[in-house]
């Protein structure tokens, strides 16, 4: 067996990954952006999603698809709501000083992890995809009666991973579209920019980082709620999601969306591949070291221009 | 916050805490066996916290990977012990010289960022050490753990597995680390580290270096928190991976805070009163990390001084 079709495979499921991960990070790097603040809480406004993208389709029931594009509504609106609850008792009140908003918002990830624990309980649960065809690929082999085209064992994929990474990149490009095109998205800029001028200029800074701490954490819930057919729920599953959302946000330059984007397709898609050669472990020892060296000798990412 | 920590207040405060230890020395032979056996925990865990203190309370940095260098300690006593059939003496040594080299080369590393990156440097840190302990299982034991047999934790001829030794043990332990806490922050160095805390430009433009002293912090806080956890291994004779995992680097920030952050006996207070809180709340469920996500909320909002920051602030403004 050749190696190629392994490295196609592993490219797929890491363009999946990437997916997801882009998504999520780009929530933390909204809010870090635009509020200036760490996010610990993060990992479990996934968590979040994809339980209750659980409970939604337990309820709603009927035929997958129905259920499914239910909690991708219900799911994002919940956790982004909650978010701006959040805000609202936690964070604004603590005049989101950089560390103590640390210390609390991990503080907020026990409390939801741990109310999701006696709520939900400790069980995986799957949620059933929309739809679910496997598509076989195909590969080439050059053999002495000329040019033959098998199906390697193994080598396939499904059409919901598919649909998965071109709704991504939907979201992604309509993100973008509200960041530049829009008018709440020159408010956001311009609060990122300079809070205090931003003020001045009349803008309500204190709505604005609501709406950004909610759209950052619903964003993490769409993620989730579409990682979730392929993944199963599990009230501990926000904490690897975290870290790596971290690695991208870092290595894209903190607070830059473009660099965001294009770290979480090199992380995703080296994730995938790193894994095809190491074991787990290994690969995430090593993928953390960079992430650790890059912070430290690039501390404005790779492609950050030049940040505080 | 002991701007003005004349002669007296320092004896004032050296008293204090000299009285605190003898009451803990008295506590042992009125206590019933199971709080007994809680104090010897909370005591060797408040080492730990104290190490933490003096980089996050004294000097300033905020660190998310405490864990590694407790875990250094640990490992540092456990492997040789179990592995190549040392003593706890030579052990004890390699325990303190892992510390060394550990929070040396990431203390090294880890300040050329400050503030958020430093915290999360410190984080991926300690998350690869804890990966690299689960990846040489074969060894490890990775996330089970191994136990270090009752015969071979015998030090000095004193059975540490015996509770009247492990009690007076972890309560030499508890002394020594909290009087050398009090005279490293009544100290020059100490002095410097505090002012670092409360405005790192001004110390710097007064001409002192800055990062040799927050570096020095560094290796003194990641060597008392490796003592810590050669002591937890030595004592309660166990060695796994949960305690380089996240949440152990978690809790000594969550007991200095409860306890007062920069305060020399708030680290065993909030110990203290977090192993209780968790003790009482796990005999009714399994989510007891939900009281302490509650209390770093609440904390965070209404106690930013702690427990004895506040006792200090409104009742003893000569308390270390």
């Amino acid at each position: 067996m050749e190696l190629a079709p392994y490295l196609i495979l592993g490219s797929i499921e890491g363009l999946v990954t990437a997916a997801v991960l882009a998504l999520m990070a780009v929530g933390l790097s909204l809010v870090f952006g635009v509020m200036r603040v760490v996010n610990v809480a993060h990992g479990e406004f996934f968590m979040l999603g994809a339980v209750l993208a659980w409970f939604v389709a337990d309820m709603i029931g009927g035929h997958p698809a129905v259920s499914f594009v239910a909690a991708l509504f219900i799911a994002p609106v919940l956790v982004g709501s909650l978010a701006v609850v959040a805000d609202a008792t936690i964070l604004k009140r603590i005049k989101y000083d950089p560390e103590r908003t640390i210390v609390a918002t991990i503080g907020l990830l026990y409390i939801i992890q741990q109310v999701t624990l006696m709520t939900y309980g400790s069980n995986a649960r799957p949620v059933e995809p929309p739809f679910n065809q496997r598509i076989s690929i195909p590969w080439f082999e050059w053999t002495e009666s000329g040019l033959s085209m098998y199906w390697p064992w193994g080598l396939g994929t499904t059409t919901y991973k598919l649909a998965v990474i071109g709704f991504a990149v939907i979201l992604l490009l309509a993100i973008w579209v509200l960041m530049t095109r829009t008018r709440i998205g020159l408010i956001m800029r311009a609060t990122q920019l300079d809070r205090d001028v931003a003020q001045a200029y009349g803008i309500n800074v204190d709505r604005v980082y609501a709406l950004v701490f909610g759209l950052g954490a619903g964003l993490a819930a769409l993620a989730a709620v579409l990682i979730v057919p392929i993944q199963q729920a599990h009230y501990l599953m926000g904490h690897d999601p975290l870290l790596l959302s971290f690695i991208v946000v870092i290595i894209g330059g903190l607070g830059s969306l473009a660099g965001t984007v294009v770290a979480a397709v090199l992380i995703g898609l080296s994730d995938g591949l790193i894994s095809v050669f190491f074991t787990p472990t290994l690969a995430k020892i090593i993928a953390t070291l960079i992430v650790t060296f890059v912070l430290i000798f690039r501390p404005s990412g790779l492609l950050g221009k030049h940040n505080p | 916050m002991i701007e003005k920590a004349g002669m007296t207040d320092a004896r004032k405060s050296l008293y204090f805490h000299l009285g605190l230890i003898g009451a803990l020395f008295i506590l042992q032979f009125i206590l019933p066996a199971y709080h007994h056996g809680n104090l010897a925990r909370i005591m060797v865990l408040a080492c730990y916290a104290m190490g933490y203190n003096i980089l996050f309370g004294y000097t300033g940095l905020l660190s998310l990977g405490h864990a590694m260098f407790f875990a250094a300690g640990m490992y540092g006593m456990g492997l040789p012990m179990v592995h190549l059939g040392w003593t706890p003496e030579p052990a004890l040594i390699s325990a303190i010289a892992a510390g060394v080299v550990v929070s040396a080369g990431i203390g090294f590393l880890a300040l050329r960022t400050s503030g958020v990156s430093f915290m999360i440097v410190t984080l991926m840190f300690a998350q690869a050490g804890f990966l690299t302990i689960l990846y040489f299982g074969e060894w490890t034991r990775g996330d089970e753990g191994f136990v270090i047999k009752q015969a071979e934790r015998v030090m000095a001829g004193f059975d540490l597995s015996q509770p009247v030794n492990r009690y007076n043990a972890a309560l030499i332990l508890f002394s020594i680390c909290l009087l050398l806490t009090i005279r490293l922050v009544h100290s020059r160095f100490g002095r410097v580290m505090i002012a670092i805390r409360e405005n790192e430009e001004r110390t710097h433009m007064l001409g002192y270096d800055v990062h040799f002293h927050k570096w020095m912090a560094v290796i003194m806080s990641g060597t008392m928190a490796a003592l810590a956890g050669a002591a937890y291994a030595l004592l309660f004779g166990y060695a796994g991976a949960t305690f380089a995992s996240v949440q152990y680097s978690i809790f000594p920030l969550l007991w200095v805070l409860l306890g007062g952050a920069g305060t020399a006996l708030g680290p065993f207070v909030g110990t203290l009163f977090m192993f209780y809180l968790i003790d009482l709340s796990s005999s009714f469920t399994t989510a007891y990390m939900l009281i302490a996500g509650l209390a770093l909320v609440l904390l965070t909002l209404f106690l930013p001084q702690g427990l004895v920051g506040e006792f200090r602030r409104k009742v003893v403004p000569w308390l270390s």
